[in-house]
């Protein structure tokens, strides 16, 4: 029997597979302008609706009085090709909604950490979550016009990263800038992966 | 929470819900989907032109089909038609127990530690 080179049934396609990767930061660190630089459109802009029910055990500390609360949740797509697209999501800014970060963190690829470095301390929350939850995360410096420039040494001292976590200046609102923060969060994942597998074979 | 089903059951809302009344009101006051659960990047893809002769279906049911023609995320369609995520999850319930749409779940975690994944994505940035 002779079906060609494919062992595909004709007609039959790859099933097509969704990615994801998570953009956080501080309020104003340009995660929406990140997201819309890297789409192939505009940013698209979901809305959860929380009702009691769907609160968890998570700091709501504000909102105790009110019975339901909306969370919006920016986010871009890139068609890599017919069948793989990778989404990209700006987290939910407000520190309350951490559930929301897990459900956003379950099988994402990783994230990039946007820094301000004139307020370099916003970032620390999210830098402490993905640590805790082992996702791959690199940190990337976004140079906004009249922010002192600081050396990247200087940053990383500050931030008490891990050396093995990459740490780059970018600019969010240019495509390729941003695009390479991805690149870089893309390869640093997969080297994550690589050295965990060898981690648990033993070796 | 009240569950699915019933109609007549119209007693879910409360004083607080404001302006969550609308996005119910699309589910029939159905706050879980019949079937499916529906990650934000579950791919959706309709599996016929149009839904317009489906009895028992809503306006927000039909434009999900028209919609989902070109391969759309749960948080795609969501954000395309204004709808919170938990109300698109119950109409695509609706669609897949008809049959309408077909829904492709994202990989496990595991299915994704493939590196050639990977490498496409990243080769798929560097040629953006």
């Amino acid at each position: 029997m002779d079906y060609g080179r494919s062992e595909r049934p004709a007609g039959a396609r790859v099933l097509p597979t969704a990615l994801k990767v998570l953009v956080a930061g501080g309020f104003g660190a340009g995660k929406t302008t990140l997201v819309g630089a890297v789409s192939e459109s505009r940013p698209l802009r979901t809305e959860e609706v929380l009702t009691e029910t769907g609160i968890g055990v998570d700091d709501l500390s504000g909102v105790e009085r009110k019975s339901t609360t909306t969370v919006a949740m920016d986010f871009g797509r890139i068609t890599i090709s017919d069948d793989l697209v990778l989404y990209v999501f700006g987290t939910p800014g407000q520190d309350r909604f951490w559930f929301l970060w897990d459900e956003l963190a379950v099988g994402a690829l990783g994230a990039v950490v946007l820094a301000d470095t004139r307020r370099l301390a916003d970032c620390f929350p999210s830098i402490d979550y993905f640590e805790g939850r082992g996702t791959p995360f690199v940190v990337a410096v976004n140079c906004f016009e009249g922010a002192r420039r600081f050396g990247l040494d200087e940053v990383r001292t500050a931030l008490d990263l891990d050396p093995e976590v990459p740490l780059l200046l970018c600019d969010a609102r240019q495509r390729e800038s941003s695009r390479n923060v991805l690149i870089t969060l893309l390869e640093h994942a997969m080297k994550t992966r690589n050295s965990r597998r060898r981690a648990v074979g033993g070796r | 929470m009240a569950a699915d089903g019933d109609p007549a059951d119209e007693q879910w809302v409360d004083d607080h819900a404001g302006p969550v009344v609308r996005p119910y009101a699309v589910t029939r006051g159905r706050a879980r989907p019949v079937a499916g659960s529906f990650d934000l990047i579950s791919l959706v893809t309709a599996t016929r032109t149009n839904a317009v002769e489906e009895a028992g279906l809503g306006p927000e049911h039909v434009a999900i089909v028209a919609l989902t023609q070109r391969m759309q995320s749960v948080a795609e369609v969501a954000a395309r038609l204004d709808l919170p995520v938990g109300t698109v999850r119950v109409l695509l319930g609706d669609l897949v127990a008809r049959d309408l749409v077909r829904v492709q779940e994202p990989r496990e975690p595991a299915g994704v530690n493939d590196e050639s994944i990977y490498e496409a994505v990243i080769n798929g940035l560097r040629a953006l």
